[in-house]
């Protein structure tokens, strides 16, 4: 079997916020069709390091490539890092579909103009396809009677579903997850989880933050441990789940149960 | 009446859709409409409104009303232009004077907010003379200007006016938009950023519209209370609505006659410009938490 592709490799990453070091030298690579979830305590920095992925926090040193194209960075006056070009973030990330803890979703349009949103004025795609693939997609997530409703008359599954099918609507290169379950409350979690499910199925590169240790067990090929910033112990489920070497896995694992 | 009443009003709140429930908390400038109009206090009203009006027509005189009509009418249109260039104008200083308050770099917040600062904390009749005897008188000194293309705007009033106006408008809007770009959640720029628009783009798509969403019952209100401040260039000799009834004021030397009519006009351009702005604001429908 050949090796596939790279599709987000990450290399020594470190993020200081001031004197507080979050993330302490992280190296790991996404390849074409791999789920990978990071798991970790809140604090761990999980999240940050989703969020250096598409630039939505600046690494402070380290480097990250998306399909092989490497982010360009440069220094600034005050010793960290800014991306020397702007177009090249700004293409590379709308080819990242995202998907936030709190949905984001834009309050001010309709479910199907979120969806289109970034296809027609970010990529480009002409309306009409654009609406003839939103449309589809919200079929998918369930969603199609919902199409001209305001995000604020949703629930909060609906909502999370409607910002899946808005990260889906770009085709994107590979999918960002960060923690989608956490602002649910308990009985929306599993609609949500059912669609990441299916998308996982599908051989979706992606890469999930997620407190939900079932569900990574279930749908990831790959689990990082991530503790005190660095990765901690990685791994197929099988092995992080069945036979957890370190210490803080152990504690981890039992505490999450 | 009142356990009439009592009953009444929760059960025409039922009947609202959600979205026209948030209306209820800009009540000074909204207006009541259709099945509402029926309830029982609102015909008592109604009818007490229906007798003040009839005494006043029966028994005042308006026999003057005839010869001044048209006056009257164009004094309302200059009444309007007023208002509309005024706030079309000051709204599109407005933004840019909130925006730089919110992302701008220091050299350009600092004087935005010192003039929102200056012009707030300053009658608007004060900056109007200001204007018009201090600018206005400066102005013919200069032969530059005397034989300049402008000059024969510059000898006119209404520049002054519309100056004055347009700058009180910008800098209470100004204040209400930096309001609004704070207000838009953060988390929806983000994701605007995380799917590749360029700043931009995310300003015209999605911040500048969503504040302006957040805005517009402060809008309407500041419109209205704008309208309201028309009158003041009547003293720099502009003939507005007001100056006009100033006028058959003085011609006739009726007292209440003009004036009452004056405040029904103002009344039913304010109604005017609310239903305006409700029909802009349900177009995206909200949902108070």
């Amino acid at each position: 079997m050949t090796e596939r592709a790279e599709a987000i490799a990450v290399r020594d990453l470190c993020k200081r916020f001031g004197a507080l070091e979050v993330l302490k030298g992280i190296s790991l690579t996404a390849r074409e069709g791999e789920v990978i979830a990071i798991i970790g305590g809140s604090g761990s920095g999980k999240s940050t390091f989703l969020r250096c992925i598409n630039m939505l926090e600046v690494p402070s040193s380290g480097s990250v490539a998306i399909r092989g194209e490497e982010i360009a960075l440069r220094s600034d006056r005050r010793g960290g890092l800014v991306p020397s070009d702007r177009r090249q973030v700004q293409r590379l990330r709308a080819r990242l579909g995202m998907v936030f803890q709190s949905f984001n979703l834009w309050q001010h349009m309709t479910i199907i103009q979120n969806v289109i949103e970034a296809p027609m004025h970010v990529l480009g795609v002409p309306r009409a396809e654009a609406i003839e693939r939103g449309e589809a997609l919200l079929r998918r997530v369930g969603l199609f009677d919902k199409r001209d409703v305001y995000p604020a008359f949703l629930s909060g599954g609906q909502q999370q579903r409607a910002a899946i099918a808005r990260a889906l609507a770009i085709q994107p290169h590979a999918m960002l997850f960060d923690e989608p379950t956490s602002a649910l409350d308990p009985e929306l979690v599993g609609e949500v989880l059912g669609v990441i499910g299916d998308l996982a199925k599908e051989q979706r590169t992606m890469i999930l933050v997620t407190h939900e240790m079932k569900f990574a067990r279930d749908v990831a090929s790959h689990i990082v441990f991530l503790a005190h910033g660095v990765i901690e112990e990685q791994g197929p489920p099988e092995q992080i789940f069945g036979d957890p070497k370190s210490e803080l896995l152990k504690k981890f694992i039992s505490s999450s149960h | 009446m009142t356990s009439e009443q009592r009953t009444a009003a929760p059960a025409t709140r039922v009947e609202l859709p959600p979205e026209e429930s948030t209306l209820d908390a800009t009540a000074l400038t909204s207006l009541p409409s259709g099945r509402a109009l029926l309830e029982p206090h609102r015909i008592a009203l109604m009818a007490v409104g229906a007798g003040i009006v009839f005494c006043a027509a029966w028994f005042l005189r308006w026999d003057w009303l005839p010869n001044y009509a048209g006056a009257i009418v164009s004094g309302v249109g200059v009444t309007l232009l007023m208002l509309a260039s005024t706030s079309v104008l000051g709204f599109f200083l407005a933004v840019p004077l909130g925006l730089v308050q919110v992302t701008g770099p220091w050299w350009l917040s600092l004087p935005a907010q010192g003039f929102c600062t200056i012009i707030r904390g300053t009658p608007l009749l004060l900056q109007l003379w200001l204007l018009y005897y201090g600018l206005g008188s400066l102005f013919p000194q200069f032969p530059e200007i005397r034989q300049s293309f402008l000059w024969p705007y510059l000898r006119e009033a209404w520049p002054y006016g519309v100056a004055a106006l347009t700058l009180s408008f910008a800098a209470y809007e100004g204040e209400v938009m930096r309001g609004a770009f704070t207000g838009v959640p953060r988390g929806e720029l983000e994701a605007a950023r995380a799917y590749g628009m360029s700043r931009w783009k995310l300003f015209w798509r999605i911040w500048l519209p969503r504040a302006v969403h957040r805005a517009l019952p402060t809008l309407n209100g500041e419109t209205v209370l704008q309208l309201k401040a028309t009158p003041l260039v009547a003293t720099i000799t502009v003939i507005d609505v007001y100056a006009v009834i100033s006028k058959v004021r003085q011609v006739t030397f009726l007292t209440y006659e003009p004036l009452l009519l004056l405040a029904l006009i103002y009344l039913i351009l304010t109604a005017l410009l609310v239903a305006a702005f409700r029909y802009f604001e349900k177009r995206i429908p909200t949902r108070s938490a």
